[in-house]
C-alpha cells in the first residue's frame, strides 16, 4: 500500500495514494475542475500541462494546473466558476 | 456581386467603418464595404473598447461625450457579446498636483452636465481595493463604459447589411478616389462618394492625409472576478501620451465582464512592425504594478499590439478630402476610434445628405490640417 495524502475538495475531505495529481483527485470526488464563460464543464484535456482546461484554486491560488499539481497533505482545492 | 455602382463606396471594416455604413444605410444610401480583411480585424480588434468621455479639448470633449451618449442609447440593441458594461472610470491622482486636476477636470465636466465625483484617497482604496496605498484620490465617471469591439463592429456592419449595405471581403485596394475604388483582382466599384476609413493605413491609400501609426500594447490576464471594478487610469497619462517626441507607458487597466483584467497601455511613433516589443511590455506592467501591486500576482495569457491613426492636433478627420470632390475622410481617431465612431458616422453623413449635425463639425474638417500647412 502506498502512503495516502489527505486533503480537502470543495470542502470535503479525500484521501488518495501520494504521487496523485489534483486533477485525479478531483475525479475522483466527482467534482468539475471549472466552468468555462459560456458555462460550459471543464475537466483535464491534455493532462500535460499544456491546454489550461484543467485550472483548478489551490490553496488560494486561482488558475493552477490541477493535471501538474501533485496531491499535498492538508491541500485545499476548489473549483473555479 | 451583382452590382458595381453604389452611392457611397467606404473603404475599411473597422469599427469607423461598420458604423458609418450603418448609418449611410440607416438614412436610405446604396454602401458597399471593402476590407482586405476580415470585419473589425484592424485597430478594431486591438483596441481596449473604453467608452470614455475626455477633456482634452473643447471639440474632443464634444465628440466623446455625443459619442458616449449615442452608445448609451444603443445599449439595450446590443447583443451580448459586445460586453457593453457602465463601470465607470476612475482617473487616479498620485499626487497634490494630480489632485488638483482633478478638481479641475470634476469643475469642467460639470459645466457641461457630466456627473463625476471625487474620491478622497480613502473613498479610492474602497472602491478599488487593490490600488496601493498612499495615492491621494481620484475622479470618478460613472457614465464611461467598456465593450468588446470587435463584436460591437460586428454588430454594427450586420445592421448595416440588414438595411441592404453590401460587404466585400479580402479584398485589397489597388487604387481609390475619383469616384471609384479599383480592387486588386481588377474589380471597380464606383460611386458618387468614397469614404477612407482605413484607420493607420488611410494614408497609404490617400497620400497627403497627416495619419501616422502610433503603436500600442495591450495585456489581457486569465479570469480574477471582483479584482477590479472600474477602469482606472492615471492621470499621470495625460502628460505621458501627450509627449509625442517620446514612447511613453501608462497605467490603464480594464475590468472585462468575464473577469479578465486588460492591461495598458503604450504608445510608440515610428515602429511599424507589429511584433511584441519586449521592453515596451517591461515598462508597461512595471507602471501597472507600481500602482496595483497585486496585479504581478495575477496570471497574463496573451498579448498582442495594434496600430492608432493619430494625427498632428489629436483630433480625427472627418469630412470631405480637399482635391477630390468624391472622397471624404474617417480617420485619424488615434485612442478614441471605439468612443467616437457613432458620432463620426452621424457627422459625417450629415455633412453629405445636408443634415444638420448636432455639434459643431469644424474642427473635424480634413480641410483644417491643410490650412495650417498653408500657413506654416
Ligand atoms: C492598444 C490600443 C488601445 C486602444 N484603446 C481604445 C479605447 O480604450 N477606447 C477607444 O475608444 N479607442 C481605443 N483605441 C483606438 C481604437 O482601437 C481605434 O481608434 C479604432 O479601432 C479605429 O477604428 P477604424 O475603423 O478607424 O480602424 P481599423 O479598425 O484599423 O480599421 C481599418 C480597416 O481598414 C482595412 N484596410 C486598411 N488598408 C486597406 C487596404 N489597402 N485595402 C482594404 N482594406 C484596408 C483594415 O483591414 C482594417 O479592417 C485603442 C487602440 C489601440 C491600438
Ligand atoms: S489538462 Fe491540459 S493543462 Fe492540465
Amino acid at each position: 500500500m502506498p502512503d495516502q495524502v489527505s486533503l480537502k475538495v470543495n470542502g470535503a475531505s479525500i484521501s488518495v495514494p501520494s504521487g496523485t495529481t489534483v486533477a485525479v483527485a478531483m475525479a475522483l470526488a466527482g467534482q468539475l475542475c471549472r466552468t468555462s464563460v459560456t458555462g460550459e464543464p471543464r475537466g483535464p484535456l491534455c493532462g500535460m500541462g499544456i491546454c489550461f482546461e484543467c485550472r483548478v484554486t489551490i490553496n488560494g491560488i486561482p488558475h493552477c494546473r490541477s493535471c501538474q499539481s501533485p496531491c499535498e497533505p492538508g491541500m485545499e482545492v476548489a473549483s473555479e466558476t | 456581386m451583382a452590382n458595381t455602382t453604389y452611392d457611397v463606396v467606404i473603404v475599411g471594416a473597422g469599427i469607423v467603418g461598420a458604423a458609418c455604413a450603418d448609418e449611410f444605410a440607416r438614412r436610405g444610401l446604396r454602401v458597399a464595404v471593402v476590407d482586405r480583411d476580415v470585419v473589425g480585424s484592424g485597430a478594431t480588434a486591438a483596441g481596449m473598447g473604453h467608452i470614455v468621455v475626455m477633456d482634452d479639448s473643447e471639440a474632443q470633449f464634444a465628440l466623446t461625450r455625443y459619442s458616449q451618449q449615442l452608445w448609451q442609447a444603443l445599449r439595450n440593441e446590443l447583443p451580448a457579446e459586445v460586453e457593453y458594461d457602465q463601470c465607470g472610470t476612475i482617473w487616479v491622482a498620485a499626487d497634490e498636483e494630480e489632485m488638483a486636476e482633478v478638481r479641475r477636470k470634476h469643475d469642467f465636466y460639470a459645466d457641461r452636465g457630466v456627473p463625476t465625483e471625487i474620491l478622497d484617497a480613502k473613498r479610492l482604496k474602497q472602491s478599488e481595493p487593490n490600488l496601493r496605498d498612499g495615492l491621494q484620490g481620484g475622479l470618478l465617471v460613472p457614465e464611461d463604459a467598456v465593450l468588446y469591439p470587435p463584436c460591437a463592429a460586428r454588430f454594427l456592419m450586420q445592421r448595416a447589411q440588414q438595411r441592404g449595405a453590401e460587404l466585400v471581403l479580402g479584398a485589397s485596394l489597388s487604387a481609390l478616389g475619383k469616384g471609384r475604388v479599383l480592387l486588386s483582382d481588377g474589380l471597380q466599384l464606383t460611386a458618387e462618394i468614397i469614404v477612407n476609413a482605413a484607420g493607420a493605413w488611410s494614408a497609404e491609400l490617400t497620400p497627403g492625409i497627416d495619419v501616422k501609426k502610433r503603436k500600442g500594447h495591450l495585456v489581457i490576464t486569465d479570469r480574477y472576478p471582483a479584482f477590479l471594478r472600474h477602469q482606472l487610469v492615471e492621470l499621470g497619462y495625460l502628460k505621458s501620451a501627450h509627449s509625442v517626441a517620446s514612447d511613453s507607458v501608462a497605467f490603464n487597466v480594464q475590468p472585462r465582464r468575464t473577469g479578465q483584467i486588460l492591461i495598458g497601455s503604450s504608445r510608440q511613433f515610428g515602429a511599424e512592425h507589429k511584433e511584441v516589443d519586449q521592453q515596451m511590455i517591461v515598462r508597461m506592467l512595471q507602471r501597472a504594478q507600481e500602482y496595483m501591486p497585486a496585479l504581478g500576482q495575477l496570471s497574463a495569457i496573451r498579448i498582442w499590439t495594434g496600430f492608432r491613426a493619430a494625427t498632428p492636433d489629436k483630433l480625427p478627420l472627418i469630412g470631405p478630402w480637399p482635391g477630390d470632390p468624391s472622397l471624404f475622410l474617417a480617420t485619424g481617431h488615434e485612442g478614441l476610434g471605439i468612443t467616437t465612431s457613432l458620432a463620426t458616422a452621424r457627422i459625417l453623413v450629415d455633412q453629405i445628405t445636408g443634415a444638420n449635425p448636432e455639434i459643431p463639425i469644424e474642427p473635424y474638417l480634413p480641410s483644417r490640417a491643410s490650412k495650417e500647412h498653408a500657413h506654416a
